[in-house]
């Protein structure tokens, strides 16, 4: 197990500047996804923390050592690649025992460890058998032993899931997941799939433009959003303009409802215009006792996704989406109907970015 | 699938056949004709009976292997690193490497001879292994495009960017990375490489010629311009052994890593579901 630590790290490519004072510190065993679009820096983080890329400037430490001029191979670091990486002249045991040869483990301490690795993958008898004999799910698996085997200090999964079918990505993470707990390895996921990145990390990291947007876990990321990118690039969002009423107590007029907000609008002043977002699950169908406020809406589109019924109406002036659950006696409203919609101020979410 | 008979792809894939079968057939032929009156292989127990002809068949085979080793070592380790580390000169160096296709080899000698002639700092032509050496370099410089393209092509089916650095987040250094992960899944392209290379060099004419070698290619000019039957039978002889090495580059070439030769495998080799 090892503490990961990265201190103002910058790195530009020519005149382009990719990744911005990334700051970041692991504990031991903690799982972090860095989450972001295309082109926000995300895997070039990874690649300077494995040693393929160089910082610019700042510093990568592992357990309190500076590795930041080290080549990878001296950072005792395991990663899994999108494209599997397999040495495809290497059997599975042999690729899993590569990293056990290169430190000088004797054979039979490697060929112990080798098939401890393909039990925990639960491939114990496929060590015989080359890359290109086995399914995607499989060379991910091996690859993920592979990585393991010469117990390194952190684990890098460089889009691991990307290239599998939906049904074998939501299986391996969840392996991943548990292995990892399993082992305690210090790990840092890369992904552009915000669910894959709520469903197994302990923190998330939202990257934008290069710069770490927001550090927080799965559910302060989700419901506590600090920037208008973090909730935009996080689920789906309804954003609307409120007129500041009472700064200090939270008070906002929406359409000329009043709303009562316990997020409070620091700096704010009375008269001042605000924007805040509401989750789709945050707006109810129909009037509501429990919820503040009530607006109406019309009915532009209706989703039907099984349990869930996803609408998209004209309310207050801007498009919004909102989430009902499916019941079977209650048909969903027509599109061009007009509806009520509850709402309430302690769910919403200002933004400040 | 039922597939439709085309007449006109059937007459043009005949006119081709004959127009490669017909001369090669002939000349077959011709070179059994040696004994008057009756079909025999004298022309070929002549040829492969005379020292001439296996002194020049191995100089050429031994300058070729030679030629192949150094091109190997020469161009395996260039293409790696212009991929890996400089993949804006690829254009550079595939034009680089189609340049012995547009510059005749006869300018390759010229420019070996004054660069190399008895005038110069490094005379190499002087001495026997000088001349030799040329002779190698000039085998390497004809063979450049194909065992550069072959390589290459190798590189690119492997992804060597990203297995190079699986081999390094795994502590090997490059050294071992090359050898024991580069090298070993470039084996096909190498090998059909080197059988181009050993194809090409085998009856080269023009270096060897100018040179004054010893060679195969300037061998069978003379033996052309002395005798009638026995460089029909030469000619069906190069084209048995390039055919062959054809064979072998292709069987390396759809090779499977665990596939053994002469040997059909029994094993579970098919897909298995995750």
């Amino acid at each position: 197990m090892s503490q990961l630590t990265l201190r103002s790290v910058f790195k530009s490519f020519g005149a382009t500047a990719v990744v911005r004072d990334f700051k970041l510190t692991m504990r031991d065993g903690e799982f972090l996804s860095l989450l972001g679009p295309s082109g926000c820096g995300k895997t070039t983080v990874l690649r300077m923390v494995a040693g393929f890329e160089s910082p610019s400037a700042g510093q990568i430490e592992i357990d309190g050592r500076d590795v930041t001029h080290l080549r990878p191979a001296q950072r005792n670091i395991g990663m899994m690649f999108q494209a599997y990486a397999l040495f495809p002249n290497m059997t599975v045991g042999e690729n899993v025992a590569f990293g056990l040869k290169v430190k000088g483990v004797g054979r039979d301490e490697r060929e112990a460890r080798v098939a401890d690795m393909l039990r925990l993958i639960g491939l114990p008898d496929l060590g015989a058998r080359y890359p290109f004999q086995l399914s995607g799910g499989q060379q991910q698996r091996v690859a993920l032993a592979r990585a393991l085997a010469p117990q390194p200090k952190v684990l890098l999964l460089d889009e691991p899931l990307s290239a599998l079918d939906a049904k074998v990505r939501v299986s391996l993470r969840t392996e991943i997941r548990q292995i990892q707990q399993e082992m305690g390895i210090t790990t840092i996921f890369v992904t552009h799939d915000q669910e894959e990145a709520m469903s197994i990390s302990d923190r998330i990291v939202v990257m934008n433009g290069g710069v770490a947007d927001q550090i927080g876990t799965p559910f302060e990321i989700y419901n506590r959003p600090t920037t208008r990118f973090v909730a935009n690039f996080v689920g789906t969002l309804n954003t609307f303009e409120v007129k500041v009423v009472d700064p200090a107590l939270g008070r906002v007029t929406l359409a000329d409802q009043p709303l009562t907000l316990s997020d409070r609008p620091l700096g704010a002043r009375a008269g001042d215009t605000l924007s805040i977002a509401l989750r789709p699950e945050a707006l109810r169908l129909g009037r509501s006792d429990a919820h503040e406020t009530t607006l109406p809406a019309r009915i532009d589109d209706v989703h039907f996704m099984g349990s869930v019924i996803r609408l998209r109406a004209m309310m207050a002036g801007v498009p919004v989406s909102l989430d009902t659950f499916n019941r079977p006696d209650v048909p969903p409203p027509v599109p061009g109907s007009m509806v009520e919609v509850s709402l309430s101020g302690h769910e919403a979410i200002v933004l400040n970015g | 699938m039922n597939r439709k008979f085309r007449p006109g792809a059937v007459i043009i894939v005949t006119l081709a056949c004959l127009y490669f079968l017909v001369p090669l057939y002939a000349t077959f032929q011709f070179s059994l004709q040696m004994r008057r009156g009756e079909l025999s292989f004298d022309a070929y127990r002549s040829v492969l009976s005379s020292d001439v002809f296996l002194r020049a068949f191995t100089y050429s085979v031994v300058a070729s292997i030679a030629a192949i080793i150094v091109g190997v070592l020469l161009i395996a380790p260039t293409a790696y690193w212009v991929r890996l580390r400089l993949p804006k000169l690829r254009p550079l160096v595939e034009f680089l490497s189609f340049l012995p296709l547009i510059i005749p080899a006869v300018v390759l000698v010229f420019g070996q001879i004054r660069l190399f002639g008895s005038s110069s700092i490094l005379p190499l032509t002087t001495t026997e292994i000088g001349t030799n050496t040329l002779v190698v370099a000039g085998y390497v410089v004809i063979s450049l495009p194909y065992m550069y393209r072959a390589i290459d092509n190798g590189m690119a089916a492997i992804d060597i960017s990203t297995l190079t650095e699986a081999a390094e987040s795994l502590g090997a250094s490059r050294l071992r990375t090359i050898a024991t992960v580069i090298l070993p899944n470039l084996r096909s392209a190498i090998v059909s490489g080197a059988f181009l290379t050993f194809s090409i060099s085998l009856g080269e004419f023009v270096i060897a010629s100018l040179l004054n070698r010893p060679a195969f290619g300037p061998y069978l000019v003379q033996l052309g311009e002395d005798r009638a039957y026995e460089p029909a039978a030469l000619a069906i002889l190069s084209f048995a052994l390039t055919w062959v090495l054809m064979g072998v580059m292709q069987a390396f070439a759809l090779r499977k890593p665990n596939q053994r030769w002469l040997r059909r495998r029994t094993s579970a080799a098919g897909k298995s579901s995750t």
